[in-house]
């Protein structure tokens, strides 16, 4: 199921401990490791492909983007950085390595623009034959700046003064030092990025990214965040890599470097951070060890992709996640019984979960956060709206509008156009014609964030939902997109600081009654239980108008009435517009009901009107049943 | 110097290449509409087919024994490939099959390495196909021109066994749905081994017929795979008239770009894949619906 484990929400004090751990590993590791047969170049080299494979973590293992190109950004910021310090002659390592980052961020904007316009394997391909393009820039035509095939030596180590003292950077311990230093603030910064808001909508944006867009946040803004973050990691490991070696190698911009790092980050365990140390430990290791000790020579590489083939077939999560699990295994016992009383309570909770239902005070209302608008007149308005397909017309010249407050049904028979009409109406298609307004403003060809951000969002037909992640992080991701807006860059704060995030998710989480629930991934949750959190997402955004599709679709006649009862309780002060087959719980519940049938508007009024409406009738029921 | 003649040299060097690039991303592009697995061993099989070739042509000297026994050679590769391995992660995610695909590449690789060193080997064309053969305006070599016929003809063979039998019927039926087609009572898993090892004989077929133009190295496939990646991209992902039309711009794009300045070359292609995916995203005859 989850195959990373997110854990935006944590008690501050563990992530204190793993930081300490991480920061006495470091310290303890030289004497320990070189009784190994680690050499401290070694170790420099190996923190070195860490810090690279950080930022690749971030951008492969937190949010999905699997990129084969990252080497073109390691080979801009070391060449960038061992340009200035060889050729021009800057002084300050810090200075230019800070440049160097620099400049491989920048190229990330460039690149990230391009490849980021498709996902998935197109994304791959891309970023593959981009940094092809680096490599042949590097190779020819820039070679008067990189040197070419000879590469840039000469690379100095800094020197560090203190007014009464220098301490200068030699090869061996006091590199490791320097390096180790540059690692842990790496670490450090990514670790709170992941804790951060943005950590959690990254996470999002892997799980499901259409409802990361639906539920208002701007993915692309964030893919295109999280992938210059990871561009300027490689330029800082690229730029650490010419100082450790004295001398920057031009097969820093090869496809062996991003293939070698996606190897490394992989065997170690991606979505971990630490995953691409253990990685290239593991990888440096064996290759000497197979080079020398086993004395196998140019076929350590071969031994190294059959590992990284099974553990890709059979331990997906790498060394760490293998890890993970055994100590799970191990102390499974006390846990085990824990999460079987915990799923009996749940169970007993399902199945009595109507009765308590029933008894249950009515659940807490949850304004929208929004202050109504003032403008008069309809919040939601759709004039003359067309939709086709092709040949098909799914909707036809479709007038529509909702006043402030209302709550109004939508039906009609299967085909009608019902659930298009309300992709229009989100901004998930756009209208072949006709125009929608809401709150008095024109809408018409929004993006759907956009439309969610203005306070109109829909709960889907199919429930999509953040799978892998609990029911509070889903929550959590959809208040996040309200309260901060569709694009923040606070990735240095911690959600406990976002304000009423808190109170927002846990307000929707007993409105939808999934308070006990709250720890379990959304995956593992019963049908019912799914669909309410489906309409808690749509909540948990505040939206001043929430179209629901289908609510009551799939549910047991008791599961029903408790979710009419919260869709009862949703409309005070906010506009519900609702669509659904279950006539009686419809007429029982709104106050106008439009029908549509074969794309067109038929009837609208009251429920007590439209169950009278000769024409209604027909189209249910056929025309003979009428006369 | 620019003369009509290297000019109409180029454009011929670019048919020849187009000719070969097409021939080995339909292979992937088919493998990857039908069962949704981006092949990065596919490089890997362009370069075992040239060794295979080389291999068969070394013990027989016979250039046509070379192409059936390296095509077969190749075709198990895949066939196995895709039984022991890539059956396991059709309901995994992509980025699975991606890894696992390009871990297999390098085993392949360092395999070939493994017998027969880094250094290139090559292979002079049939005796029949070798020295020029002048056009009136110019003269080429033989060989050349051949292989855009070669090619040419396997390419009408794929499409003549993709659109016009019932295995084609089948396998265009399992691009759209294949949960359905298993549905039907097809044995899927089936069509898709035969759709990869058919696949990958495609990329292998074309190393073989690259032997007399190019010396081969057991690293050779990591370039062709990424130009493969840039036609797919021009191209549309998953449409085969979209990965032939797409080897035909990038071969043409290469070597006329060559012409001016060979360092540029490169670059120059993958300018235009930039301005098609920033006017035309899906490719130039790629579907709608293929994210």
């Amino acid at each position: 199921m989850a195959d990373v484990t997110v854990a935006p929400i944590a008690p501050a004090h563990r992530h204190l401990l793993a930081e300490l751990a991480t920061a006495v590993a470091l310290i303890a590791a030289p004497p320990l490791l070189s009784r190994l047969g680690f050499a401290p170049d070694t170790m420099s080299r190996i923190l070195v492909l860490g810090l690279f494979g950080i930022g690749f973590d971030l951008l492969f293992g937190y949010t999905g983007l699997l990129s084969f190109g990252q080497a073109a950004f390691f080979g801009t910021g070391g060449f960038t950085a061992a340009y200035l310090l060889t050729r021009t002659g800057m002084s300050s390592v810090m200075l230019s390595l800070a440049l160097g980052v620099l400049a491989a961020a920048l190229c990330g904007i460039g690149v990230g623009l391009i490849a980021l316009r498709r996902t998935g394997i197109y994304f791959a391909m891309i970023t593959v034959a981009i940094a092809q393009v680096f490599f042949f820039l590097e190779n020819s035509p820039l070679a008067d700046f990189t040197g070419g095939e000879n590469g840039l030596a000469g690379v100095p180590a800094p020197t560090f003064s203190l007014g009464f003292a220098t301490f200068p950077i030699h090869s061996g311990w006091s590199m490791y030092g320097f390096i180790a230093a540059c690692y842990f603030v790496g670490l450090l910064v990514a670790r709170r990025i992941v804790q951060s808001p943005i950590g959690c909508i990254l996470a999002a944006i892997r799980d499901n990214p259409l409802r990361a867009a639906a539920v208002g946040h701007d993915v692309h803004g964030y893919k295109l965040l999280i992938f210059v973050i990871a561009a300027a990691y490689s330029g800082l490991a690229g730029g650490l890599l010419g100082v450790l070696q004295g001398y920057m190698p031009p097969d820093a911009f090869s496809f062996d470097t991003s293939g070698q790092l996606v190897m490394q980050t992989v065997i170690g365990g991606a979505g971990t951070l630490y995953g691409p140390l253990v990685g290239a430990a593991v990888w440096l290791y064996l290759r000497d060890f197979l080079q020398e000790s086993a004395g196998l020579g140019a076929q350590w590489k071969l031994v190294l992709g059959v590992i990284f083939v099974l553990l890709v077939c059979f331990l997906r999560r790498g060394i760490i996640g293998g890890l993970k699990d055994l100590i799970i295994l191990i102390g499974r016992k006390p846990t085990g019984a824990a999460e079987r009383s915990d799923a009996g309570g749940a169970r007993s909770g399902e199945g009595g979960g109507v009765a308590a239902a029933v008894r249950r005070p009515d659940p807490p209302s949850m304004p929208p956060s929004r202050v109504p608008c003032g403008a008069p007149g309809p919040i939601l308005a759709a004039s003359a709206l067309t939709k086709r397909y092709g040949g098909l017309v799914a909707n036809n010249n479709i007038h529509f509008a909702v006043e402030p407050g209302e709550l109004r049904g939508v039906i009609g028979p299967n085909g009608a156009g019902k659930s298009t009409f309300f992709k229009m109406l989100t901004c998930e298609v756009a209208p072949t014609s006709g125009s929608i307004s809401f709150q008095g403003k024109e809408i018409t060809g929004m993006q759907v964030t956009d439309v969610c951000q203005l306070g109109l969002t829909k709960s889907y037909q199919v429930s999509q939902l953040f799978t892998r992640l609990t029911v509070r992080e889903n929550l959590t991701i959809a208040a996040l997109a309200s309260l901060r807006g569709k694009l923040r860059i606070d990735l240095l704060k911690s959600p406990a600081r976002v304000r009423s995030l808190h109170s927002r998710v846990d307000a929707t989480l007993e409105l939808i009654d999934l308070t006990g629930r709250c720890d379990v991934p959304a995956a593992a949750l019963a049908y019912g239980e799914k669909r309410r959190l489906e309409i808690g997402l749509a909540l948990a955004t505040a939206p001043t108008l929430l179209l629901l599709d289908e609510p009551l679709s799939g549910m047991s006649p008791m599961e029903r009435i408790e979710t009419v009862k919260l869709l009862r309780s949703i409309s005070r002060g906010r506009t519900l517009i609702i669509i659904d087959h279950d006539m009686d719980s419809l007429f029982e519940l709104t106050e106008r009901i439009t029908v549509l049938e074969r794309g067109c508007v038929l009837a609208e009024g009251t429920p007590q009107e439209i169950k009278n409406n000769p024409a209604v009738q027909a189209a249910y029921l056929g025309p003979e049943s009428v006369a | 110097m620019l003369t009509w003649a290297t000019f109409w040299s180029q454009v011929f060097n670019g048919l020849a290449r187009g000719a070969l690039l097409a021939l080995i991303s339909s292979g992937l592009t088919v493998i990857y509409g039908t069962l949704g697995v981006l092949n990065l061993a596919h490089g890997a099989m362009f370069m075992i087919g040239g060794y295979a070739g080389y291999v068969a042509f070394t013990r027989t000297g016979s250039f046509i024994v070379a192409l059936i026994a390296g095509s077969g050679v190749v075709l198990a590769v895949g066939l196995v490939m895709e039984r022991l391995v890539i059956r396991r992660f059709y309901g995994r995610p992509h980025e699975d099959q991606i890894l696992v695909t390009f871990g297999l590449g390098i085993c392949f690789v360092e395999i070939i390495r493994f017998f027969f060193g880094s250094l290139s080997r090559s292979m002079p064309p049939p005796p029949r196909l070798a020295g020029i053969t002048s056009l009136g305006f110019m003269v080429y070599p033989t060989y050349r021109i051949a292989v855009v016929g070669i090619v040419a003809i396997s390419l009408l063979a794929i499409y003549l066994v993709l659109y016009r039998t019932r295995l084609g019927m089948i396998v265009r039926a399992g691009i759209e749905d294949s949960g359905m087609v298993a549905c039907l009572g097809i044995d899927v898993h089936r069509v898709f081994m035969i759709v990869f090892g058919i696949g990958s004989m495609a990329a292998g077929f074309a190393g073989i017929v690259n032997l007399p133009v190019a010396p081969i190295t057991p690293d050779m496939g990591d370039s062709i795979l990424v130009q493969a990646f840039v036609v797919i991209v021009i191209g549309g992902v998953g449409s085969y008239t979209g990965a032939v039309l797409g080897g035909l711009i990038a071969g043409e794009i290469l070597s006329i770009s060559s012409m001016i300045d060979p360092a540029y070359s490169y670059v120059a292609l993958f300018a235009v894949m930039t301005v098609v995916l920033m006017l035309r995203p899906r490719g130039l005859l790629g579907a709608e619906w293929r994210t």
